[in-house]
Formats: C-alpha cells, structure tokens, sequence
C-alpha cells in the first residue's frame, strides 16, 4: 500500500476542486507512478498553467511552480535546460495548452526537450465556468457557445505527434489502471512525452450538455475510450464515435538538453571559433 | 561619463556590452527571441554561454523566454532576456509573475519608437513609464538606464545586483543609440566591480517559510531540487507561498510588493549631476539624450548661461527628492527626451512647482542635438 500522505501537502485540503471531477484521480495516479520510479520529491518539479488541473502543485510536496494562463511549458523549459537533472513535469488543460499556450505546446514537442506534460482534456474552460474550448467537440454547449459550438476541435495527442514528440499517450480517469501506466511511461521516457488525460467536467460541461451525473460521466468515458489495440481490430461502425486509448506513439529521437551537451562538448575540443 | 576603471580596453557597442556585463555579474542563462535593435545581445551571448558553462536557448516568442527566464532563475541560475518595444509589451503579464513570486532576473529593453511595429530601427525613449505600470497591479519596480557602452556594462552588473538582492525582477532600458554605437570601454579586472549574489536559506528544510518576512523585507528563496521544498505561484499569497483568499493576507501580500522597494529607494536610486552646483537651469535628461544635454550644457557655460545636468540612471524609483531639492535652486529644469514628455511629468511632480519645467521632445526617430537642447536652455535662461 501507498502512503499518499508522504506525498501531499494535507494543510491544503480539502481542494478546490468540484465533486466528481477527475483531476483527484490524475493526482493519485501521478503519486503511484512517482513512488513506481523512485523519483525523489526533492528532484521533482511541476509547473503548471492556469486553470483547474493547473491548481494540482498546491496539493503535491514536490518542487512546484505556478506560472501564468498557457506559460507552464515555457516555465519548465527554463527549469528543465538550467538544472537537466531535474525531474520536469507540467500540468495543463485542453484551454491552457492547446489556445493560449498552443505555441509552447507545438515547440516544446518540436524541441523534444525532457518533459513530462500531463494534459488533463475536458473539453471547456471549467474554472471560469464553461466557455468553449479548443477540444469542445463541433455542436456541444457551452457559456460561449450557446447555440452549439460550430468550430471543429483539435487532436491534442495528434498535434504533440506531429509536432515532434517522442511519447503519445491518451488515457481517462476511468482506466485508471492503464492512466498509472502510460504516465509511468511518460515519467521514464527521455524526450517530451504528453499523457492526454480525459478528465471530464461535471459541473460546466456535463451539467450544461445534459450529460447526467459524474457517475454517467465516468460510465461514458467507460463505454467509449478504447485501447487502441482494441479499436484497431473493431469494425468499423463499432468504432464509431470511439475515443483511442494507450500509447499511440513511441519512438527514439534527440532529446533537447542532451543535444546542447553534445554541442558543449563539441566546442571544447573545437577551438577554431572561439 | 563613467570614471574609467582599469582593465582591457576594447572597442565595443551597447548591446555586447551588455552581454559582457552579464557574463562579469554571473549571468549563465538567456533565454530571448530575436528583435530589433537587441538582437545583437543574444547573438553575442549564444556564442559565449555554451563556452562557460551557459545556457543559450532562443525561444519560440517573446512570452516564452520571459517564462523560460523565470523558470531557469527558480534553480539558482542568473538569467537575462532582452527585447525592445513590442517584445516588452509581450513580456510585462510574466514580469508581472516574477513581481509576485519575488523571482530575480534581468530584463533588458533596448527602446525603439511605438506604439506596435513603429520605428524598428531607430531609436526612442517611449518605453519608460512602460516599464513602471506595464505589469498590472500595484508592484515596485527597478529600472535602470545607461548612456554609453560603459555605463550598459556597468549598469547591466548593477541590474543583477539589484535583482538578487531585492529579490526581483530589474528592468535596464537603453535605446537604439546606445545599443548600436560602437566606442571605447574599459572590462574590469574580475572582482574589480561587486558582484551580489541571493541569499541561501539559513535553516534546515523543515523550518524553511520560503516568504518568510525577514528584517530587509526580501525573502529567502532556495533553489529548486535543494531540499526545500515549497511552492512558487502568480496567486496572491501567504508566507508559505500557498495561495490565500482572505483579505489582511492578500493586502500585506501587496503592500509588501511596493514596501520591499520603497524602502529601500535611497540605496537603488542613482543620479548623476554635471555642473549642477551653481546652475541655473537644469537639464534633465537620461539614456542616449544625457550625451546631447552634457555637450548642452558645456555649450551654454561657454555662452555664459549657468547650466548643468541632471542625469538618473535609476529611472525606477524616480528621485522625486532630489529634484525637489535641486527645483529649489534652478530658475527652471529642461527636460529632454525622445518621447513626448513621459518623464518630465515626473520631474513636474518632484518640482512641486518650486522651477518651471520646460520640455525638449523628439519622436521623429532622430536623435535630440545638443543645439536644440542649447536653444531651449538659452529660451527659457
């Protein structure tokens, strides 16, 4: 058994967060994978944006910083590149992330620099109660879009893909089992790694789209998150409407910091263009 | 200008040196993105900083290598960023962050003409009260200006000084003029000029109140992955560095903002005055501007009017005293800057009508010759 409160700061419960939000359940699984690695609290930071899963550093007795609106990867790339032996990870949201923070998020992955980011996607601005959001599937509701959101949303695993990443996870705060794993994945990768974490918002999204109680909530995220291997073998009408889970993408390629220590090491021996 | 200190004597611009006075202070961490007229900053210091133990990193915008600043400061390190108008409009919400979680760092804004785009390439002085109200909410700020290469180096020393031992992050703005014009300057021997460093926690982790009030009012703050362990955020907060919602502690969090640099304004606020003694009237000028008043004002002596110069390069805080006690002796100060008069409202508001204040303006992106100032002085003598 795991002694959670070796890893909270119990003096700041209870939280903030509302009854039947997910963002407690990333917050234990993240202590399990901490504990699962042996990373010392001391050497682990985590920065975060501005938003609801942006408030977990209060909560966690590790190095933690909280930065402003969509900055927290621009934050820990100044920790991570000054201090490379520390543990970085960030904790973000679909609004902070992907809108506001959309340019540190693609060039974060595209520097591949070492960085855990565990993106906590449910789909609205929750804290300021419900506006639209990048991942606001086309037709939901929301404060902002009253009449059904017209815009299409991003893939958020897809864009850390495509931007560079060297580790693609999806996981949601029903599998939980799973979510350990892909964020201990993510931990013990070198290069920057995303957990997309569906965490859905019961009081600004669920509530407003007449989606039921968290419970409903939870049974949906049960019913239609799918690990890939799965969904690959399905039909594909089964797979309609389907949300892929796992590791959807994992490979080896430069990791920013060790690339600056090669060219460190490069210009000690290259004294021509000092 | 500056009393020559002894060293090797180069040939060198504004911005290098104030890459060199970066590297004398300490400074082994710049995040930027490329501006003009600072560019030259960060292409003097990515060739360095890999060499001394540095870290370079050119980020994807301006935002960024404010926060990326912010970040690399929290593990010990000195950082810099340097920018110029539109890139310090960017900068100022993360400013604002280094302001409440009382994180040192240097910002650098080497002043071209506004508002937006502007006048990239030339110089200006319209950044100045930018640089005291640009970060929302009520907060001190250190500011600083220089005049020549020399004085950059020197000045740029004095930032990281200042910004380690407030506890905060110091603004030093120069211009296009400084920036770009290449002239003599003397590198000090190491050691030669102080160099400060923050202060280490005194007591063992488990006594560590990272905001603790202490008798200078700044905090002790550790390096992150240390062994203290504590919480950094833009929230209004207690000593702990937990966010807070009641009322007296959000106060004292903001009083404390202001306070921690007001009271110590006699040690930060610098000026300097030439001829001043006996003058009659005063020029106020700072930055490239103050090269144009001292030939001015040698050029009103020789024309037998008693002239002399008033130059801060503190900018932040304004020495309101000072130019209360020299209002008291001058039939009236001339103000001269490249912006429409950001400073001599200050100088207005230190007078308290005790001398008149009269203003040499230019937003044309040419610098202000020392004979408009000349005419002025020789107006209203």
């Amino acid at each position: 058994m795991i002694d959670y409160y070796e890893y909270i700061r119990a003096q700041n419960f209870p939280h903030i967060w509302c009854a039947g939000c997910g963002d407690g359940i990333v917050l234990k699984s993240f202590i399990r994978s901490l504990k699962k690695l042996g990373i010392a609290k001391d050497d682990a930071v985590m920065v975060s944006g501005i938003g609801c899963s942006s408030r977990t550093p209060g909560y966690i007795d590790i190095n933690t910083l909280h930065t402003t609106h969509g900055r927290a990867l621009a934050f820990a790339t100044g920790v991570k590149f000054a201090n490379p032996r520390l543990k970085v990870i960030v904790v973000t949201g679909d609004g902070d992330a992907t809108a506001i923070g959309g340019n540190h998020y693609i060039h974060a992955a595209r520097r591949n620099i070492d960085i855990t980011c565990l993106l906590y996607n449910n789909y609205i601005y929750g804290m300021t109660g419900g506006q639209v959001s990048p991942t606001t599937p086309r037709g939901m509701n929301a404060s902002t879009a009253p009449f059904g959101n017209i815009e299409p949303a991003f893939n958020i695993s897809g864009l850390a893909q495509a931007a560079g990443a060297s580790f693609v996870a999806r996981g949601d705060v029903y599998h939980v089992q799973q979510l350990d794993k892909l964020i201990a994945a993510a931990l013990g990768k070198t290069g920057f790694s995303l957990v997309e974490i569906l965490s859905p918002c019961p009081t600004a999204y669920g509530r407003r789209n007449k989606m039921g109680t968290p419970v409903d909530l939870m049974n949906w995220l049960k019913d239609n998150v799918v690990a890939k291997d799965k969904l690959d073998k399905m039909t594909e009408e089964e797979q309609r409407g389907k949300v892929p889970s796992g590791v959807l993408w994992d490979v080896e390629k430069p990791e920013f910091c060790g690339e600056y220590a090669k060219l460190v090491e490069r210009l000690k021996t290259d004294k021509k263009k000092a | 200008m500056s009393t020559t200190p002894k060293g090797k004597v180069i040939m060198i611009a504004g911005n290098e040196a104030c890459a060199e006075g970066a590297l004398y202070a300490g400074c082994r961490f710049f995040a930027g993105y490329p501006i003009t007229p600072s560019s030259e900053i960060a292409e003097h210091l990515c060739r360095k900083l890999p060499r001394l133990g540095g870290k370079f990193i050119q980020m994807e915008d301006e935002i960024g290598a404010m926060g990326a600043v912010i970040g690399a400061s929290l593990t010990g390190m000195k950082a810099l960023t340097a920018t110029s108008g539109p890139g310090f409009s960017l900068k100022q919400e993360n400013i604002g962050h280094a302001v409440m979680a009382e994180v040192p760092c240097v910002v650098v804004d080497v002043q071209r003409g506004g508002p937006s785009t502007g006048t990239p390439t030339l110089p200006a002085q319209m950044d100045v009260q930018q640089a005291r109200w640009g970060s929302h909410g009520d907060h001190g700020v250190i500011c600083l200006s220089a005049a020549t290469a020399q004085e950059t180096f020197e000045q740029t020393i004095r930032a990281f000084n200042l910004a380690e031992t407030y506890m905060t992050p110091v603004l030093l703005l120069i211009d296009e003029i400084v920036g770009h014009t290449t002239e003599k300057m003397v590198i000090p021997e190491p050691g030669a000029i102080e160099v400060v460093n923050r202060a280490k926690p005194a007591v063992p982790p488990a006594k560590y109140v990272p905001y603790a009030p202490t008798e200078s009012g700044i905090p002790v703050l550790a390096d992150f992955g240390t062994g203290y362990r504590y919480n950094v955020t833009g929230l209004c907060h207690t000593e702990t560095g937990f966010p807070t919602n009641d009322p007296k502690r959000i106060e004292a969090n903001i009083l404390h903002l202001t306070d921690k640099i007001e009271r110590h304004r006699d040690e930060i606020m610098r000026w300097k005055a030439f001829r001043l003694d006996d003058a009659k009237i005063a020029v106020f000028a700072y930055g490239a501007v103050a090269r144009s008043a001292r030939r001015a004002v040698i050029e009103a002596r020789e024309a037998g009017i008693a002239a002399g110069l008033f130059e801060p390069t503190t900018l932040w805080p304004f020495p309101y005293e000072a130019i209360l006690e020299t209002a008291g002796r001058v039939k009236a100060f001339v103000a001269a800057e490249m912006n429409l008069g950001q400073m001599a409202r200050e100088v207005e508001l230190g007078a308290k009508c005790k001398a008149e204040v009269h203003r040499v303006n230019r937003v044309d992106g040419d610098p202000i010759t020392p004979k408009q100032i000349l005419e002025k002085i020789k107006e209203v003598a």
